[in-house]
């Protein structure tokens, strides 16, 4: 076979019934991975008896926001956002600074014991997060900071995957400017500070996203460390809604509604930086 | 000679050496400084922790005061015991769990894994217009929180939701979906009594018919959930394996006359391997923690404990009934259960030899974005480290 025959079987395929199939099937698993996001919202919209008898329907006549005044007048979900809110700002800044930190200092700096800190980042991280439960409220409540901000942000402010993307980073990028700036009379931390923050800024925002993204969408961690209704997380207090706690009826729209709240700030995140999250290969690292 | 020898050699021997040191203690100071708060987090929150609950596994501590008083005693295995010991309610609560939750990973992990390669696959061609929409779509679910989607997925399998009025087209009663404990094999089998033979007491004290009752409907309705969420984020590894690999070997078997289908199995997928190991491994430790959802749930594990899952369980042991050895004993042995099958998944599928550089770092990556956001729970390092360590 020639190539040019090779490209015509390519261009063939690009246009021929292999690639509407392809086409045809995307398109149907689309559906079913959007239609359940519009289904959600829809249903916030209705009463009760509709979204039960009519769950289907992206359209109602009747549309109204009842749901969502009831969320707020009868739940604390204002309460709930704003302490979503004031964790996962503290757990993002915390966890950019202290990650980026270690990174470097994994990375770049020599200092006695700093293979044996690195194996045990490795052991940290291959501990599944869900046997941690009682173990971490044992520490928390022993520490005198259970049922408090600290208990929640903590052990949260530190996260061995993200140490581990940054020192990758950091390795990844030459050494030659910090040697400079070391030449010039520039402190460890000065150095750190202005001259290789600055120029990791593709590292840094992946740190942020993945911060943002993972502390929103906490539960078990605030499960364990919280029992006052004032600390309650978005997460925590949604799960409470689902299991029943307005109850009277099904609630379906209530329910619908608070969960598609929860959900706007990572859905924005998403869209903003999409290109980034989604671009499996050009990630953070330089190559 | 040139100047730096000649300054070189102006400056006294022991003096450079003093020089040298000195920036280097420097250096070891600012380094322990730097990694100071992430070795107190890690040590405090996760290390110091894993200790205590060692302890408190094998003690009586009933969660009043500290578990270090004088009036807690040690217990030696009997937490332990009690959990396998395949007597009593708490050894067959146990094997409940284990039986939910291993239908649950039998089912997903080839699932998630077989879903998001073919996602990957027909998203990659270079040809596809809506690339973008396409892969938004999919990964969508992956950044919403399990919370959400639990809610979500509560109303769509409700008795009269949208997955029924769905089915309803087809002429198909769907059943209430998560008040429904009936076993997916029984049912295939056409329901009835447990013959004689199959109902005694068998391993961890549950009977070989009830071993084989499959999951349950409810418990199916949380492995579509758990195949819609992690697709997308799977998705994502694949895709990076696949850039990395690039197109020109592909087309290289396509001039060599290769089908699609040949080319996929004989020249795609062995490159893929590595990554299929990859996501399996983190299918594996991600499906045997499966607790947000049952939480969510509200049904403590019911319908009948069906969706009873060791790490609800362990929950509820200690954070409901008080009983914190025990819900540490179950921790830990979720752990080891955790530990063998990713062994054995290790020697069955013979590890993960990695094919290019750039095929590593790809992995490294998005394995290290999912460890972090905790879409696919802990790393093992035998993935994560194992890939270091080619990279020097």
């Amino acid at each position: 076979m020639t190539s040019t025959e090779a490209a015509r079987r390519h261009a063939g395929e690009r246009h021929g019934p292999g690639h509407l199939a392809t086409y045809a099937v995307l398109t149907a698993i689309a559906i079913v991975y959007i239609f359940p996001f519009l289904v959600q919202v829809a249903n916030s919209f209705k009463t009760d008896e509709e979204a039960t008898s009519a769950g289907m329907a992206l359209w109602s006549p009747n549309w109204t926001t009842a749901a969502y005044q009831t969320l707020f007048a009868n739940s604390n979900f204002a309460v709930w956002t704003m302490n979503s809110l004031i964790v996962t700002v503290c757990v993002t800044l915390g966890r950019v600074f202290f990650v980026s930190l270690a990174g470097y200092s994994l990375a770049r700096l020599r200092f006695p014991g700093r293979q044996v800190v690195f194996l045990m980042l490795l052991a940290v991280m291959s501990v599944p997060a869900v046997v941690l439960l009682i173990p971490k409220f044992l520490v928390i409540k022993s520490l005198g900071i259970y049922d408090s901000y600290a208990g929640m942000i903590l052990p949260l402010l530190v996260d061995a995957a993200g140490v581990f993307i940054m020192r990758n980073f950091f390795e990844s990028i030459p050494v030659a400017v910090e040697e400079a700036a070391r030449i010039d009379g520039a402190g460890t931390f000065r150095t750190f500070w202005s001259v290789v923050l600055p120029m990791s800024r593709p590292a840094l925002m992946t740190i942020i996203i993945l911060s943002f993204q993972g502390s929103w969408n906490e539960l078990n961690h605030f499960i364990i460390s919280t029992q006052s209704p004032s600390l309650t997380t978005l997460t925590k207090g949604v799960a409470g809604l689902a299991s029943g706690q307005l109850s009277s009826g099904n609630q379906y729209p209530i329910k619908l509604a608070a969960a598609a709240l929860m959900t706007i700030p990572v859905a924005i995140i998403f869209f903003v930086f999409q290109k980034r999250i989604m671009n499996a290969s050009g990630g953070a690292v330089k190559e | 000679m040139s100047t730096t020898e000649l300054a070189r050699a102006a400056t006294p021997a022991p003096a450079r050496g003093r020089k040298k040191r000195s920036r280097l203690n420097t250096q070891a100071g600012a380094g322990w400084l730097f990694v100071l708060p992430m070795v107190v987090v890690l040590g405090v929150f996760l290390f110091l922790p894993v200790l205590m609950a060692a302890w408190v596994s094998v003690s009586d501590w009933g969660g009043r005061g500290s578990p270090w008083g004088a009036n807690v005693n040690f217990v030696g295995a009997r937490n332990y015991v009690e959990v396998l010991g395949g007597k009593g309610l708490a050894a067959r609560d146990f094997g409940t769990a284990i039986r939910n939750n291993l239908y649950y990973v039998i089912l997903v992990v080839p699932l998630q894994t077989a879903i998001s390669l073919g996602l990957a696959f027909m998203v990659n061609k270079r040809a596809l217009r809506g690339k973008g929409f396409f892969r938004t779509a999919f990964y969508f679910p992956s950044v919403t929180s399990t919370v959400a989607i639990t809610v979500l997925w509560l109303f769509l399998f409700s008795a009269s939701g949208a997955v029924n009025a769905f089915l309803s087209w087809f002429s198909i009663t769907g059943p209430n979906w998560f008040a429904d404990p009936r076993g997916l094999i029984h049912l295939a089998l056409g329901g009835g009594e447990a013959p004689a033979a199959l109902s005694q007491p068998g391993l961890f004290g549950i009977s070989t018919w009830e071993w084989i009752a499959g999951p349950s409907v409810a418990m199916s309705a949380f492995i579509l959930m758990a195949v819609f969420t992690t697709s997308g984020t799977f998705m994502l590894l694949f895709l990076a394996a696949l850039q990395a690999i690039g197109e020109e070997t592909d087309e290289a078997a396509m001039v060599d006359g290769a089908s699609v289908w040949q080319r996929f199995w004989y020249v795609t997928l062995p490159m893929l391997r590595p990554t299929v190991f990859t996501v399996v491994t983190l299918g594996l430790i991600g499906t045997w923690q499966i607790f947000d959802q049952i939480y969510t749930a509200g049904q403590q594990g019911g319908p009948a404990k069906t969706t009873l899952t060791p790490a609800y369980l362990s929950y509820n042991a200690a954070f409901i009934s008080q009983d914190w050895g025990r819900g540490a004993a179950i921790a830990f042995v979720l752990f080891g259960i955790i530990v063998i099958f990713t062994v054995l998944q290790r020697l069955i599928l013979g590890g993960g030899d990695r094919s290019t550089r750039k095929q590593v770092r790809a992995e490294q990556r998005m394995q290290a974005r999912l460890a972090a956001t905790g879409s696919a729970g802990g790393t093992i390092p035998g993935t994560l480290a194992g890939s270091d360590h080619d990279e020097h």
